[in-house]
């Protein structure tokens, strides 16, 4: 699966959660632009796991901050 | 015969539009089924039925709005003589092979004309709505976005006001320092994959109802001019709606759950809560309010009870802080606790003392 699907799976999975957002900075926190309690961004954690059968430890969600960083992580790990 | 009523999912409910019947005439229902859905001015709200028996009549049809209290349907006790099931007004017998049949085609046969004997629905009509002859009747939509935002104001700023008006608030604060629970959860979930973590609101709702089990004054409601103790330990949690707007259906008996149990109750019905599937019981019971706003970097939160609650606990963020201890100051984590307490059913000092023992469980994370 290359970054562009990745991308695709994260966008969509994101618009789940929140699907007020309309268009994502890719390199601007995530935060900030996206309502995100605790809840919602484990949910979304949870969903990437499910469509990607990737684990995502705690101690590296501070590797989560952009859209970019959340696809340049996944794409790492599904090699 | 028990009188099925609807009945009073919170303060800010007066009234409610019954969108559909679980049910039908001569269903076996039991204590806990879901037997209506009432659209109400905050959500679409499963209906349990808290007794046994089997449904004689439907007395509220689909698309009607009826107050608080008002009789729904009607149903024979478990052991009463079942009586003649009454057919309900608009509604035919339908054969077996036409209801089969409708399953297949994917027809909702119980609002089909019937053509058979006694106005029986038979397979022929059944194709024949399936091939648009007749169309079914159309089930009552729910409101539209805008009227539902408006009224989800509406009953917020009733229940609030009316919270303001008649109750009097006191307030409290306490700062907790959280370095044991945050090592303490993040060393449990490094553990854990990503499915079975546990967030720190669920290790806060656990220290308030464990707290609570001292504090029986705080755990219930202002009734007809007098406290009610409640007999169980119903947190409400209050989530806030993506489309605006928030509810704050209870988790029951909180203080009995383990924290993993917790948690999964607490992710369940923050997801139940913005679906917008919630049952009855969750939105009638709640014995007291948790509002955690630390995700929206608030220091400290000042929250108003939820009548006929008579407390309500807050929790800012957890951040690093300036701490003092044993003469030395270092940065620390912490959380501002607050209590919203009603001063009819305690006092400052209770109140205090709650959140003191609220501090030492939240210092002892494996206890939770």
């Amino acid at each position: 699966m290359d970054g562009e699907e990745i991308r695709k799976i994260v966008l969509v999975e994101l618009k789940r959660i929140a699907p007020e957002l309309e268009d994502v900075a890719p390199a601007k926190p995530l935060r900030d632009q996206v309502d995100l309690d605790s809840m919602d961004w484990l949910n979304f954690l949870v969903a990437l796991n499910e469509r990607l059968k990737i684990e995502i430890p705690e101690a590296d969600y501070r590797k989560l901050g952009t859209l970019d960083q959340v696809v340049a992580y996944l794409s790492a790990k599904a090699r | 015969m028990i009188e099925f009523k609807l009945p009073s999912l919170g303060a800010d409910m007066d009234e409610g539009k019954l969108l559909e019947w679980k049910v039908k005439p001569g269903d076996k229902v039991k204590r806990g089924d879901v037997v209506a859905v009432v659209e109400t001015p905050k959500a679409a709200v499963d209906l349990e039925i808290w007794q046994d028996g089997i449904v004689r009549e439907l007395v509220t049809q689909p698309g009607q709005t009826v107050p608080v209290g008002t009789v729904m349907a009607r149903l024979a006790a478990a052991g009463e003589a079942p009586a003649a099931v009454p057919t309900p007004a608009g509604r035919h017998p339908v054969s077996p092979a036409a209801r089969k049949h409708a399953r297949e085609l994917g027809v909702d046969v119980e609002k089909l004309p019937g053509s058979g004997p006694h106005g029986a629905v038979i397979v022929e009509d059944v194709d024949k709505a399936a091939k648009g002859g007749a169309k079914p009747a159309p089930a009552p939509a729910a409101a539209p976005p805008a009227d539902k935002a408006l009224a989800m104001r509406k009953a917020i700023a009733a229940a609030m006001s009316r919270s303001k008006r008649e109750i009097p608030h006191y307030y409290l604060s306490q700062t907790v320092p959280m370095q044991r629970a945050q090592d303490w959860l993040t060393a449990c979930n490094e553990k854990r994959p990503v499915t079975e973590r546990v967030l720190m609101g669920a290790l806060q709702l656990k220290a308030v109802a464990l707290a609570l089990k001292d504090f029986p004054d705080l755990n219930g409601f202002w009734k007809d001019n007098a406290f009610e103790p409640a007999s169980g330990i119903h947190v409400g949690v209050a989530i806030s709606l993506r489309q605006g707007g928030l509810i704050a259906p209870a988790i029951h008996d909180a203080a009995e759950r383990s924290l993993d149990e917790l948690m999964k109750a607490l992710a369940d019905l923050v997801r139940r809560a913005r679906a917008g599937s919630l049952r009855s019981s969750e939105m009638s019971d709640p014995t007291i309010t948790v509002t955690n706003l630390g995700d929206q970097g608030v220091d400290e939160v000042f929250a108003i009870i939820f009548p006929p609650q008579v407390a309500i606990v807050g929790f800012g963020r957890v951040a690093p802080r300036p701490w003092a201890e044993d003469g030395m100051i270092g940065a620390v984590p912490t959380v501002v606790a607050s209590l919203g307490g009603d001063h009819r059913a305690s006092d400052g000092h209770r109140g205090a003392r709650f959140l003191a023992a609220l501090a030492v469980l939240l210092q002892e994370p494996e206890k939770l």
